[in-house]
């Protein structure tokens, strides 16, 4: 590690231990009451699903629908292990995650040759064939719901997890292998000229992003402690995909941003909650139409007039 | 008999995904696109129909025309509004703004007529026809009928006629075909609008066999049209016929012989399959990718 790095990554520790210390004083102190504490969590598990699909989508650039499906699996394992072997929180968290990065592997291996609207497609099909199964095999109890999972997850362990999984891949699109992986997303025939072994990243890619999206899926079910299949589906894919795309593809800061952002929102706007999915259509449309007209670093210009972020935005 | 009667089935569903499937592969061939919200474009199409049908009173035909009318006029829209500013960038781009104006019609619509099921209008008579030992509801017949006749006009369409040439130039090579003469905005708007319209006709046939509609119908459907559209061999008028007959009776016979429940599963085992085993589909051609 440089010097610089190195400083870097301490003051991204110590900003995340301040962040955490500030929020947990306000939540003994009463300034954060039990409901918006709950509202925390729950945007937590969002920032761990959001930056984990960008790693796919931003990074590698390959379009995937199925992230409500990884996170089930991860749900479901943990839950049933929980449950049922009486493992640890950490241990069926892992073993979830565990499973979700195989279902991963497995779907990835023969998907992955496929590139853009297949692949789109087929991910959601496998979204949707989990969740068949997740409905239809009797020791998931169906459309009536895992019960009687134990209450484990809470502010400590999802903040926890947040960090990990944003300093995971944040090292690893730093390192050789983010650069492999941009470099797919950029040009895959150009990168796999370059003697770049492009579906070993992919796949690598792809399976740490459903791994991570077992974990949030873990974390979900410790907390809500009930699982319906119905939660999984094809809406919840594109909740985060709308996230990790309003966010930015490709920009982790982005993706935590806009899963705070996305989470708390909807919280003030309950008045208007019938519009919230009419909200992402026209969010993901406008963004983009914006950006391929390329009309937000001329925007920016216009009302930030910095210098700096006009050519951070028109890089 | 439990068999013919499966086989029927599967053909009357099987007719309507195809007629759908016909939709996405006009699109496909023609924008190299996948439109995401075709599914939802069939659901307008239904509702127009109830609209004009109960709401406001009208013969059946004339409710009939304006659902085709409308849902025509609905793609031309759509992709004058969020696709054609994007035809020349990214897969990605195009693909995500696809999924936004799926979600944007099926909220509208949601909002609008609510999240209740709405009895659709059956306009065809009760009933069912006999032929030999075998008894055809007047939908199943229906969805079959409409199925073969559009097919065979729309292949008589794009072979024999000046605009199904072009159409046919646009597909193959689009800086080509406009430096020919064609004009290629106008060929794409016809494309959306000729899909759109066998979209209409799609949906009605929904709500006819099924008799009731949400604004959720388009989803699944048009998931499944998807399917078949890739099943056939993407960009072959042809192949989306046989897919969607394929694969309305592979789900027929899920359903009958093993269970309702995954019918869903099994069509998207389908998918799977096709796409790892022939990619390009049964009527497909392979195409090598240049550098």
């Amino acid at each position: 590690m440089k010097k610089k790095e190195i400083r870097q990554f301490i003051l991204s520790f110590v900003l995340a231990l301040v962040i955490y210390g500030a929020i947990m004083f306000a939540m003994n102190s009463g300034i954060i009451n039990s409901y918006w504490s709950g509202i925390l969590v729950v945007a937590c598990i969002n920032v761990v699903l959001a930056t984990s699909l960008n790693l796919a989508s931003g990074y590698l650039g390959q379009l995937t629908l199925g992230h409500a499906g990884f996170m089930s699996v991860g749900a479901y394992i943990s839950a049933l292990s929980s449950i049922y072997l009486g493992t640890p929180f950490i241990i069926s968290l892992l073993i979830g995650a565990v499973c979700a990065a195989v279902v991963g592997l497995i779907i990835g291996i023969p998907t992955l040759r496929l590139k853009g609207d297949y692949l789109c497609i087929i991910t959601l099909a496998f979204n949707e064939i989990i969740r068949v199964i997740m409905l239809n095999i009797g020791i998931t109890n169906g459309a009536k719901g895992l019960m009687g999972i134990p209450m484990e997850t809470n502010f400590t362990v999802v903040f926890i997890s947040a960090v990990i999984t944003i300093y995971v891949i944040a090292c690893i699109v730093k390192s050789r292998h983010g650069r492999a992986i941009i470099s797919i997303r950029e040009d895959e025939t150009a990168s796999e000229l370059a003697g770049i072994p492009t579906s070993y990243y992919k796949i690598l890619a792809f399976t740490i992003s459903a791994f991570f999206a077992g974990i949030a899926g873990g974390l979900y079910a410790h907390y809500i402690t009930i699982l319906i299949p119905k939660v999984f589906d094809y809406n919840k894919s594109v909740e985060i995909l709308v996230m990790v795309v309003l966010g930015g593809l490709g920009n982790l800061k982005g993706s935590i941003i806009a899963a705070i952002v996305m989470t708390i929102l909807p919280e003030y706007l309950r008045a208007f909650s019938d519009y919230r999915m009419l909200l992402y259509a026209v969010v993901l449309i406008a963004a983009m139409i914006l950006k391929e007209k390329n009309l937000v670093p001329h925007l920016k210009a216009k009302f930030l007039k910095k210098k700096d972020d006009v050519e951070e935005a028109t890089e | 008999m439990q068999f013919f009667a499966t086989i029927i089935n599967g053909l009357s569903t099987g007719g309507m995904y195809a007629l759908v499937a016909i939709g996405y592969t006009m699109v496909y061939g023609i924008a190299k696109m996948i439109n995401f919200a075709h599914g939802e474009i069939i659901m307008v199409g239904a509702y127009i129909t109830y609209v004009v049908f109960s709401l406001l009173g009208m013969p059946a035909f004339v409710a009939i025309i304006a659902s085709i009318i409308g849902c025509a006029l609905l793609g031309v829209v759509t992709e004058k509004v969020a696709y054609k500013p994007l035809r020349n960038s990214g897969s990605l781009a195009v693909l995500i703004t696809a999924i936004g104006v799926s979600y944007l019609l099926q909220n509208v619509f949601l909002l609008i007529f609510g999240s209740a099921a709405i009895t659709f209008p059956s306009f065809l008579p009760e009933g069912q026809i006999h032929l030999g030992g075998l008894s055809i509801s007047y939908v199943s017949a229906l969805s079959l009928c409409l199925t073969l006749i559009c097919t065979v006009l729309l292949l008589i369409f794009i072979n024999k006629t000046r605009l199904g040439k072009a159409m046919r130039a646009v597909s193959e090579d689009k800086g080509a075909a406009e430096l020919m003469g064609i004009n290629v905005n106008n060929t794409i708007s016809l494309t959306f609008a000729i899909g759109s319209g066998l979209g209409a006709i799609g949906g009605i046939i929904y709500g006819l066999s099924y008799s009731l509609i949400n604004p959720y119908l388009g989803a699944m459907l048009g998931i499944k049209a998807f399917i078949a559209a890739v099943l056939g061999g993407i960009g072959d008028i042809k192949g989306a016929m046989v897919g969607g007959l394929l694969i309305g009776l592979a789900e027929a016979f899920t359903i009958t012989f093993i269970s309702s429940t995954f019918s869903d599963a099994v069509v998207f085992g389908i998918l799977i399959f096709i796409l790892l085993v022939k990619p390009a589909g049964l009527f497909g051609v392979n195409v090598r990718e240049k550098v």
